[in-house]
């Protein structure tokens, strides 16, 4: 024993005499049956790829070998990382029936080794299924959530009818300088990006349609379009698409980080009702913006309309707009304005459904607001389609 | 209890004297107008748990803050590892950042990111590691703060206070570093959960050799985890030393603080 006590500490000198830099080094030295490994220099994490490296040599050699010794007097830092190479070195060898035996180590890497040894950290891999089985439970899932959505609606529908009944009967829960805020924010501060959307759709439209008729000479035939596809359909769904966007995404986040700040919950303590509060507000806010802004939309849509048709179609902004008057019908107009609010009610039911659905982290925040956009502007379109049904069964 | 040195394992300091790894002299902070520290010292010795306490709104945070240089000081100098953090370019700045772990008070674990991952996220930026040993020195860190290795695919979210608490100290030490952080460590835990977090920060500092400065207001963690206490009040440190010292004070916060109903039932038999 004591002559390879001495054997090691001779190498192990020499090591260091020969060590620079702190680079982790490891000396084979077989002693009578016993594989004597010297560990030198730094065995820390920053030299991770060669202590990686050193370790699986080690392992190597001393799986040809039933008795090992690591002499650890010459390693000038040990951490966890080398730590735990060096204790799980031990551990495989101890399965597969070796023993491995630290020697000459300091006191501190005693109480290291000791910290890391007992520690089981394979990771146990997840089960992963592939092909076929993924997409056939990936669309039974999104059916699932679909069928729940569904319930789901029809379930805060209910609480929202309920909570407006509440403020009807009782006009004290009232919140009225919630709603002026809330019509400020979305019809006020809305209207001028709305008001130049329409306006550039109107000129588009009435542009490739003056292009058209052109070719049948009819080019006057262009008032009739864009009066009524504007005042039927442009003007409300891009209001709708516009509002869902600018306004339904703002709901979701404002009632979805109240309910990760559990406000949602505090609002409930005080015996008060979320959705009397929060949602109701909103909603009504939404119904009375949305028809004024269908309406200067549809305004700026068809200013933008005549603009394009006597610079660019030669026809005169009287001659426009007596054609307008004679072709546009009170119907026409009506059309657009009935359907608006009820485009305002699908998007702020969304918009609170999806923000009252958000769970602790800031992720789900952001993926409820995305939802919430998403689920308001395919609504939309959908609700516009059974309009456009109706009023053509109805022959409105 | 302060001229008590933890050898760190690798370490090559050998001294009977302290040897200040943070060392600020003459701080003065403000925001605006409003001074929150002037004239400001105190030392974190190698190996030592120090306990920073102070009233709330006096700056503790704020201190932290500014040794780590998320906040900009007015004046005074900040001494790590014997270097000026004022004279530091970029990449030893970086360099320095290694040998720091911070623990925010509310964790602040990436959201995004599972438990595992949190830990992985110093480590893939600083350490070139297989992924292999990636996964496992993540769960080494998960096992030695005390959190089941079922906690590593989970969020954030989906953690209690306590185990937060955890993971945010496990990422703290990914890196193995020297100096650690603790910004209130014990708040918002139930009393056994605090006294285990108490004796683990012990026994992390014991095997590898961690200085630990920590913010508290918790007294049973001043009494059983920290060796040395600081004390802020009047925009300085106006004690610093032993809890004996502390108790010995004049000082009228000092008085209220560990004189107070809630001090008095904690105190160690004799006082």
């Amino acid at each position: 024993m004591a002559g390879r006590g001495a054997a090691a500490e001779r190498i192990s000198l020499r090591i260091m005499a020969s060590l620079d830099s702190a680079e982790p080094q490891a000396v084979f030295r077989d002693d009578a049956g016993t594989l004597a490994v010297v560990l030198a220099g730094s065995w820390s994490a920053d030299r991770a790829p060669r202590v990686e490296e050193l370790a699986h040599e080690i392992g190597e050699r001393i799986a040809k070998v039933s008795r090992a010794t690591l002499d650890l007097s010459a390693v000038v830092r040990l951490d966890t990382l080398g730590a735990y190479v060096l204790s799980r070195l031990k551990t495989q060898r101890a399965e597969a029936g070796g023993a491995i035996e630290f020697v000459s180590q300091k006191p501190e890497h005693t109480v290291l080794l000791a910290e890391v040894d007992v520690h089981d950290c394979s990771v146990v891999p997840t089960v992963r299924h592939f092909g076929i089985v993924n997409v056939l439970v990936n669309i039974g899932k999104a059916v699932v959530r679909f069928g729940r959505d569904m319930v789901g609606g029809a379930m805060f529908l209910g609480e929202v009818v309920v909570g407006s009944l509440g403020v009807v009967l009782g006009p004290r829960k009232f919140r009225g300088p919630s709603l002026v805020n809330q019509i400020e924010l979305i019809a006020f501060n809305g209207a001028p990006i709305i008001m130049l959307i329409s306006f550039l759709v109107g000129c588009i439209v009435a542009q490739q349609g003056i292009f058209q008729l052109q070719q049948f000479g009819a080019t006057v035939f262009v008032v009739n379009l864009t009066g009524i596809l504007i005042l039927r359909e442009l003007s409300v769904l891009l209001t709708s698409i516009m509002i869902a966007g600018r306004s339904g995404s703002a709901f979701t986040a404002e009632i979805g980080s109240m309910k990760m700040r559990e406000e949602i919950d505090a609002l409930r303590v005080m015996g008060l009702d979320p959705i009397e509060v929060l949602v109701v507000p909103r909603i009504l806010a939404l119904i009375i913006s949305l028809p004024i802004l269908t309406f200067i939309s549809a305004m700026a849509g068809l200013t933008g309309a005549g603009l394009v048709a006597w610079l660019y179609g030669g026809i005169g902004m009287d001659t426009f707009l007596a054609r307008l008057q004679s072709v546009i019908t009170w119907k026409h107009f009506a059309v657009g304005l009935i359907k608006a609010p009820f485009m305002a009610f699908v998007i702020g039911l969304i918009a609170s459904i999806e923000g009252l659905a958000v769970k602790g982290s800031a992720e789900s925040l952001g993926r409820q607001v995305t939802a919430s956009v998403v689920k308001s502007i395919f609504m939309v379109i959908v609700v516009d389609g059974l309009f456009a049904m109706f009023f053509a069964s109805i022959e409105f | 209890m302060s001229t008590e040195l933890e050898q760190r394992p690798g370490g090559q300091h050998r001294s009977d004297e302290p040897d200040a790894v943070i060392k600020v002299r003459d701080l003065r902070v403000a925001f605006g107008e409003k001074v929150i520290m002037d004239g400001l010292n105190l030392d974190v010795f190698r190996g030592e748990i120090l306990g920073f306490v102070g009233g709330s709104g006096q700056g503790k945070s704020v201190l932290t803050r500014t040794i780590l240089g998320l906040v900009r000081k007015s004046r005074g100098t900040i001494e790590v590892f014997g270097e000026d953090i004022d004279h530091l370019d970029q990449a030893a700045k970086r360099t320095l950042e290694r040998r720091f772990g911070v623990m925010f008070q509310q964790g602040a674990l990436f959201s995004a990111l599972s438990v595992k991952q949190n830990i992985q996220v110093p480590m893939r930026e600083y350490l070139k590691l297989s992924p292999a040993l990636l996964d496992e020195m993540a769960m080494l860190k998960l096992e030695m703060v005390g959190l089941p290795p079922d906690a590593a695919d989970k969020a954030p979210s989906e953690l209690s206070g306590g185990m937060i608490k955890r993971a945010a100290l496990a990422r703290a030490l990914a890196l193995d570093p020297e100096i650690v952080f603790l910004d209130e460590p014990t708040s918002g835990l139930d009393p056994i959960g605090a006294a285990e977090f108490d004796e683990l920060i012990m026994t992390l500092k014991h095997t590898l050799g961690l200085t630990v400065f920590m913010v508290t207001h918790d007294l049973d963690s001043l009494y059983s985890a920290c060796d040395r206490i600081a004390a802020l009040a009047d925009k300085r440190v106006i004690a610093v030393g032993t809890l004996e010292t502390m108790l010995a004070s004049d000082h009228p916060w000092l008085k209220a603080y560990f004189g107070g109903q809630r001090a008095r039932a904690r105190l160690p038999s004799g006082h």
